[in-house]
């Protein structure tokens, strides 16, 4: 019976396995830095090619704020998937950084929960005055009326980047500007064995993004005034049908691109020529990083209807970005301030937006011949000119989550043959809409 | 933590020990009473600190869960908890109301996964069953054989699925590349990682991660099987299959009870392999409980209704685990 009974031990030993990896995640240290008093705990997202590219390109800036104020800073870079995960955590427990980044389309959500450190006008005022940042930027950072819930430091938003040599083979001489222009042009661009367009299909975010985009262009919105749910309504499925379309019916976007869900494979598409044109925010650096030739890239805004249907806006992307907020439990509130204001501050605004190929937030960063590129230009005038946030109010997330679940589901019908309609597009966004909590 | 898995494994040795079909040997001797009694506070302190540790990992924030699914735990209470207000039964009938999208959409995703565990459980077990009997008898490299098969339970999970991510792809991956480039048995690549194959695609895959683990549980059970009993059956003239029948299975039973109860306890939980093998974004037709649950609490921030889909789903399984042991356990005591 010996061997009997080491498989029983090997039993018991394997049903504690996931147990293992419970306790591992309970070893998650926050800061626990009360007594130093000037030790600052920061956590960055993921805005390089990598987190230790992160810590490269942050840790010298963090050196320099360091000798200038006395004040340490422990980084620590968060990737995007852990992030709100993390935050969430720190918000319940009470301990987390003293600074953090958050996606812009948190700030809402996250100020609801009350944990992050209002910016009411002495908070701004300390850090230079609401006027220095960018109006397009500053409008997502919270729910409009409060205080902002975070500053914006790195700024983006949509462009519809196309391949310039491919438009010239196909003897297209500028990029549409319209949608009717798009769809003539993209039909030249596919043939048998090329796609016009590449679209990340899998991912809440990104289809998302796009869905709050070809609304307002329809004179939909998401929410009403009151932050109620406003998810079933006939400009919003006319928007969600556009998109989809682009695979379904105009058939320029090949079916496989259902299953693009990391963020990255639609780009990757572009950047290597299998496609002409995507739809991404601030992607030149990134672009290059994928070994696509500079000369190539070009960038236009994304296009708007010919004609705009009733209440329709000329919006071509959602403000996107990222903001930089204080916990409100902080033991370090001064120094806290002092480092969003340094890094607010026009020199590594510069610096930091220059490494990562996304815009400065403040209006004097532009000074620097960096952002004066024609490709930063189009991507700076589309944030200042037909750039919307995304609705701020505290259910943000669960529209993010519920109408991204079902845009990902309906883009994996079209995909695999199946027909979607107006009817099951309405009926898909009136039970996401149902299931919104307050 | 170390406490914990040794205080697991002498449970589990003891639980052998005094199992009424093992052969004690001799007869318990009544050694002497007064030595006894003065012994007897020794094990509980030895478990004592097992005690505290399953306390503070298990019992404490499972209770800590279900307290939570009767609060309103929204994201406007995550900062000061404490203030959440009480929502009785509320996130339960969300929950429960099948006519609603949220309660339908629960229901769905049980279905799913009762169909899904059924599957997988069938076919690890006959694939266990099958593996452990033909190496039951010695061979050349047979030991080679046995390692060989038991490479995907070891290999680490999220290596292993993300490479059945790769080979799943669309375009680009290496089934589509073999039915369809060489053998030609469909028109036009399908997809294996959305609609509907999604649900064959992750089934494929947890079967071939759990089989092996059959196939391990099995084969030491039949260690234990004489081959003195093979040699009676044959000469009563047993064939291979009554031989299985009648000789194998019984005596594996032990060892099938514990084994069935716990592929079916892991299959049912599984998070890591979907969330692995298809992201952020489950396909409805393989919408696992687990992921469902995560994705409406993370996903939607409403940590209360999330906490009562899983007070809701540990019932279940208590219930099943409870039936289950009922029947197990009156069979063999008739037998």
């Amino acid at each position: 019976m010996r061997l009997n009974k080491t498989a029983t031990a090997a039993v018991a030993a394997l049903m504690l396995v996931p147990l293992a990896a419970c306790s591992s995640s309970g070893a998650t240290k926050g800061s626990d830095k009360a007594n130093t008093g000037a030790t600052l705990t920061y956590w960055a997202s993921n805005q390089g090619t990598s987190l230790a590219n992160d810590k490269q390109v942050l840790t010298p800036e963090l050196a320099k704020f360091t000798k200038q104020t006395g004040i340490k800073v422990e980084l620590e870079v968060v990737p995007w998937s852990d992030l709100l995960n993390r935050v969430l955590a720190a918000t319940t427990s009470g301990k987390g950084p003293d600074v953090v980044n958050i996606g812009n389309t948190w700030s809402s959500s996250v100020q609801a929960t009350g944990a992050f450190l209002p910016f009411d006008d002495a908070t701004l005022n300390a850090i230079g005055g609401k006027s220095r940042f960018l109006a397009g930027s500053m409008s997502a950072t919270g729910v409009a009326g409060q205080p902002p819930a975070a500053v914006p430091i790195y700024s983006m938003a949509y462009g519809l980047y196309y391949n310039k040599k491919q438009f010239k083979d196909a003897g297209i001489s500028s990029p549409p500007k319209t949608w009717d222009e798009f769809l003539v042009d993209a039909k030249k661009l596919t043939t048998p064995k090329h796609w016009a367009l590449s679209l990340e299909a899998g991912s809440k975010t990104e289809n998302i993004h796009s869905a709050f985009t070809l609304s307002q262009q329809q004179g939909g919105s998401w929410f009403d005034a009151s932050g109620k749910a406003t998810f079933n309504t006939p400009a919003n499925v006319a928007a969600i049908k556009q998109y989809i379309d682009f695979m379904q019916t105009d058939k320029i976007v090949n079916p496989s691109d259902a299953q693009y869900s990391n963020g990255t494979e639609a780009l990757k598409d572009f950047a290597t020529g299998t496609t002409s044109m995507v739809f991404w925010q601030a992607a030149q650096a990134s672009l290059k990083e994928l070994g696509m030739n500079p000369d190539d890239i070009g960038v236009a805004p994304v296009p708007v209807p010919a004609t705009l249907a009733a209440g329709g806006k000329p919006v071509t992307s959602m403000v996107a970005g990222i903001n930089l907020g204080i916990f409100k439990n902080t033991k370090n509130k001064d120094a806290a301030i002092a480092f969003v204001k340094f890094m607010t501050s026009t020199p590594e605004q510069q610096m930091l937006n220059k490494t990562y190929g996304s815009l400065p937030s403040v209006t004097d960063a532009y000074s620097d011949p960096a952002f004066q590129a024609p490709n930063v230009l189009v991507i700076k005038d589309v944030l200042s000119k037909s750039a919307a946030p995304l609705p701020q109010v505290p259910g943000e997330s669960q529209f993010e989550k519920l109408v991204g679940a079902a845009m990902t589901s309906l883009f994996a019908d079209a995909a695999t043959g199946k027909t979607v309609t107006s009817a099951q597009i309405a009926a898909a966004l009136a039970a996401a809409q149902q299931q919104v909590t307050d | 933590m170390v406490d914990a898995v040794k205080a697991k494994v002498s449970i589990g040795r003891a639980s052998v020990v005094s199992n009424p079909k093992v052969p004690s040997g001799r007869a318990p001797v009544n050694p002497v009473r007064r030595r006894k009694r003065r012994r007897q506070w020794l094990p509980y302190v030895l478990l004592a600190p097992a005690i505290v540790m399953e306390l503070l990992i298990h019992i404490i924030p499972m209770l800590i869960g279900v307290m939570m699914s009767f609060f309103k735990m929204t994201q406007l209470y995550l900062g000061n908890w404490r203030q959440a207000p009480f929502a009785h039964l509320d996130n339960y009938r969300l929950a429960m109301d099948f006519n609603q999208p949220a309660g339908k959409a629960l229901l769905h995703s049980f279905v799913v996964t009762i169909a899904f565990t059924v599957l997988v459980l069938a076919f690890s077990w006959s694939l266990g069953l099958l593996a452990a009997v033909l190496t039951q008898r010695p061979f050349r490299g047979r030991g080679i054989v046995r390692t060989l098969l038991l490479v995907p339970f070891a290999l680490p999970i999220f290596a292993s699925v993300i490479t059945w991510n790769f080979m799943a792809q669309r375009d680009t991956g290496v089934i589509n590349h073999v039915l369809v480039n060489q053998l030609h048995l469909t028109q036009g690549n399908p997809f294996w990682l959305i609609g509907g194959n999604s649900f064959v695609t992750l089934t494929l895959v947890v079967v071939w991660r759990t089989w092996p683990f059959a196939f391990l549980m099995m084969s030491a059970g039949m260690q234990s099987i004489s081959d003195d009993v093979y040699e009676a059956a044959v000469l009563d003239g047993a064939g291979i299959l009554t031989q299985l029948r009648r000789v194998t299975l019984p005596l594996l039973a032990p060892v099938n009870r514990v084994l069935v109860l716990v592929l079916f306890l892991w299959t049912f939980n599984d998070f890591t392999t979907p969330y692995t093998l298809f992201g952020d974004t489950t396909p409805a037709q393989a919408d696992l409980i687990s992921i469902h649950i995560y994705q409406n609490s993370f996903g939607t921030w409403n940590f209360g209704t999330g906490s009562a889909m899983s007070v809701l789903l540990l019932l279940f399984l208590m219930v099943v685990t409870g039936i289950y042991l009922f029947f197990v356990n009156r069979r063999t005591d008739n037998a």
